[in-house]
């Protein structure tokens, strides 16, 4: 439905190329598609716009490394940034002071507090860490008790008996009593969902912890939520100081902005995401894969840092060097080659790169996998001296390294016909004396 | 965190309250007709507008449109503005303004399914529903295919006591479609003119899932050719851009017939209607605002565009 961000960031690589600094020009037509990727994640407007400003900010002044564009640098530098809003690192439940410990799970209707309940017992029991305790504070919604009564005997975890016609205050206060004498430490409590401008409803939650003291209040939001996010969380916040998030129905196509947007507004920890309706769809928190996926881009990030890692300055420096003495050895062209086979598979390569997914179905344009296996094997077995000079690879020599290589001469001449153009080609971009791309599809390689 | 981040988040924190507190005011005085039509003004549309979960690009349809009309000076002041606003968000809702042929049923019993992503009100809506047809001393029958969520059939049960209705129920963990199956022959037995059939919460881009719903409608057929008369998804209005992937995705695997939203009581516009309307061209029936037997309306044009500015 959506394009990705990193198709539409094509266009606007294609005019950033070769420009070595991020500067307020350029970086205008980046920043503009990734801020209509956060609208469309469901950010909220303002967040987005504070957002914006701060990655402009940080990304002014950048130098580009040689082997990314200055648009693939930018949306790191977005990344990291979301990674880092949205927190680095996992935060677990927090159950401090002396048990019984109650827990307290809040939202609007359907968020999924009921299911989470649940997930969160199962988990914390798991290891027999903890002994939880489920209590139904939902008098309201039919069906409500016998839902969380359901889940509990489903995971034979105790289970308060409330009644409807129960006062939800009272239900909790001797909820904790009753955990405490039968033996529990986690006192988990579902309350009814309500709409945040609900008075009478956010009075009694506010009654709730008051009588109950929880050791951690947790906001459950739907991760379809849309721009309501984040007057909802500031709304439950303001009454409840809450504890942190957790972000549920992860498992289906939303993007999830609604993350960032509370993240944002409340500064509380996403502790858990719902990644399922079964018990044990509950999981931590990572705040990379979220930026990625409200970014609706997959795998640029994952270019750009092996990118990063596997070309590191100074050998692109060194490589540099030789290029403009016009030195560039079969020995440079094997490690080359070996560079991009740690990058991972060509295929993979190639589905990073902006605007080769639409090649891939291209034969032309497949790179043979097993042909740069075949190319490496060839400079392999070739000496020192060869390497560094092919000029001295007569025929005999062809027919050795051909044997050596499991090969045949054919081959052998077409790598070395191959290396020739290679060579040619780097010369040229020596000439135009730019500090050249090594990163998007410029491989002097059978691709 | 480093001072540099809490700062990031005080500033946007105080400037979200702030601007929450602005927005009102500043639509007043916007809307109010006395200021002039500037970018300014129009940038506090577009806020306004994508706050509503309108979307991206739909926004920018509306404001391109009046800042043309801004510039012919077809517009020049605030109230314009906004009612020409109003009436193009209008125009794109009309047509999908719909009715449910309650009051000269072309077959019964009539077999509307609800179906939609979990949690989104399909269960209260049926409920709800079923209070009103039944109130118009219409006989109903309620069809508790919801099998798999811990408690679904109680909690349809209890919504069919309330109206006075009956309700088919089978085994937690049994087939749905079979559900589906006794239902409708139930109903054509007892010569009922509905049939409400509760399906469980699916997100649509779970394949599995959409089989067995497939299989339900195939079911229903069986026992009644031309069954489900409607298959309606239920939206929930506090859905940002997501609503757009539900409707397309259960859209191509059965064929919907209708659209209802829920939850437009709470402070979520449900902008996103719109852009679905606009792309699927498919009726929208009921809203619901609020939890009780009586907040449940038919769908207006009108009344939705009114409430988005
Ligand atoms: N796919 C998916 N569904 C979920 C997840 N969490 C909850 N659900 C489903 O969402 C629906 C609502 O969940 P509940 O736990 O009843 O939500 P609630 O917040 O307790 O709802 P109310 O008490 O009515 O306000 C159910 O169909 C759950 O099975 C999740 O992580 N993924
Ligand atoms: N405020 C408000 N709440 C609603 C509305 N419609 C439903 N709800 C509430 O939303 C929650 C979920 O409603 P259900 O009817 O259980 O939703 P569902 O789609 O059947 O959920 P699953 O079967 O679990 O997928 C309940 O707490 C309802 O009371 C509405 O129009 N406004
Ligand atoms: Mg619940
Ligand atoms: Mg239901």
């Amino acid at each position: 439905m959506f394009e990705t961000l990193t198709e539409r960031l094509e266009a606007v690589f294609k005019k950033l190329k070769g420009q070595g600094r991020i500067t307020e020009e350029n970086v205008k037509d980046a920043l503009r598609q990734i801020r209509l990727s956060l609208l469309e994640a469901d950010v909220n407007y303002k967040v987005v716009k504070s957002f914006i400003a701060s990655v402009q900010e940080k990304a002014i002044g950048q130098e580009v490394l040689t082997s990314i564009t200055p648009g693939q640098l930018i949306v790191k530098i977005v990344h990291d940034e979301l990674v880092e809003l949205l927190g680095t690192t996992h935060t677990q439940l927090t159950l401090s002071g002396s048990p019984p410990f109650p827990v307290l799970l809040v939202g609007l209707q359907g968020s999924g507090k009921t299911t989470t309940i649940a997930k969160l017992a199962y988990m914390l029991k798991r290891g027999n860490k903890h002994r939880p305790y489920l209590v139904p504070a939902d008098v309201y919604r039919p069906a409500a008790i016998d839902q969380l009564v359901t889940l509990a005997k489903q995971i034979n975890v105790p289970c308060y008996p409330s009644e409807q016609s129960d006062n939800p205050v009272d239900i909790c206060k001797k909820a904790v009593q009753e955990a405490l004498r039968s033996g529990c430490d986690v006192v988990l409590i579902d309350t009814a969902g309500r709409l945040q401008v609900d008075e009478p409803l956010m009075e009694e939650l506010q009654k709730i912890k008051e009588a109950v003291h929880p050791s951690d209040i947790l906001l459950v939001v739907d991760a379809m939520t849309g721009q309501e996010a984040v007057k909802v969380a500031e709304a439950f916040h303001e009454r409840l100081d809450l504890g942190g998030v957790i972000l549920t129905k992860l498992d289906g196509d939303a993007r999830g902005g609604a993350a960032l947007s509370i993240k944002a507004v409340i500064g509380r920890p996403i502790k858990y995401v719902g990644v399922g309706e079964k018990i044990e769809d509950l999981e931590a928190f990572h705040p990379d894969r979220m930026a990625s996926r409200i970014l609706g881009m997959g795998d640029i990030l994952t270019l750009v840092e092996k990118a990063q890692e596997t070309f590191d300055q100074k050998q692109v420096e060194k490589f540099e060097k030789k290029l403009k003495k016009n030195a560039f050895t079969l020995e440079d062209f094997r490690d080359q080659l070996q560079q991009i086979r740690k990058m991972g598979s060509l295929e993979s390569i190639l589905s990073m790169i902006p605007g080769m997914q639409k090649m891939k179905g291209n034969p032309a344009l497949q790179p043979d996998e097993k042909e740069l296996i075949k190319v490496e094997a060839i400079i392999n077995s070739m000496t020192r001296k060869e390497r560094l000079n092919h000029a001295i690879i007569n025929g005999s020599r062809r027919k050795r390294i051909a044997r050596g290589s499991g090969t045949t001469v054919q081959d052998v001449n077409n790598l070395l016909k191959r290396y020739v153009q290679a060579k040619k080609m780097m010369k040229r971009f020596s000439k135009m004396g730019k500090r050249k791309s090594f990163g998007r599809g410029d491989f002097p390689f059978p691709m | 965190m480093t001072e540099e981040k809490k700062g990031f988040f005080k500033r946007l924190r105080s400037g979200l309250s702030r601007s929450r507190e602005q927005l009102n005011e500043k639509l007043e005085t916007v809307f109010i007709g006395r200021k002039e039509i500037d970018e300014e003004t129009l940038e506090e549309l577009e806020e306004v507008l994508i706050t509503s979960d309108i979307g991206f690009e739909t926004t920018q349809t509306l404001i391109d449109s009046v800042r043309k009309r801004v510039k012919r000076k077809d517009i020049d002041n605030i109230d314009q503005l906004k009612a020409a606003i109003k009436a193009e968000m209008r125009d794109i809702l009309r047509h999908c303004e719909g009715r449910l042929p309650f009051d000269d049923l072309p077959i019964a019993p009539y077999v509307i399914f609800f179906i939609g992503v979990n949690g989104v009100g399909k269960t209260t809506t049926i409920g709800k529903l079923a209070m009103r047809l039944k109130n118009d001393g219409r006989k109903v029958v309620l069809a508790a295919a919801d099998t798999f969520r811990a408690a679904a059939t109680p909690q349809l049960v209890l919504w069919g006591e309330r109206a006075g209705v009956e309700v088919i129920t089978h085994q937690e963990g049994s087939d749905p479609s079979a559900v589906v199956y006794d239902a409708i022959q139930s109903a054509q037995h007892r010569l009922a003119e509905f049939v409400l059939v509760d399906t469980a919460g699916r997100l649509h881009t779970k394949k599995n899932l959409m089989e067995e719903l497939k299989k339900m409608c195939r079911v229903a057929d069986k026992v009644m050719p031309g069954a489900p008369h409607e298959k309606l998804l239920v939206l929930d209005a506090t859905n940002g851009q997501n609503a757009i992937s539900q409707t397309k995705m259960f859209h191509e695997a059965i064929g919907l017939t209708g659209l209802v939203m829920t939850k437009l009581d709470s402070t979520a516009k449900g902008g996103i209607l719109l852009q679905i309307a606009d792309q699927f061209h498919l009726p929208v029936y009921l809203i619901g605002v609020g939890e009780k037997p009586e907040d449940l309306q038919d769908f207006s044009a009108e009344d939705f565009a009114d409430a988005m500015l």
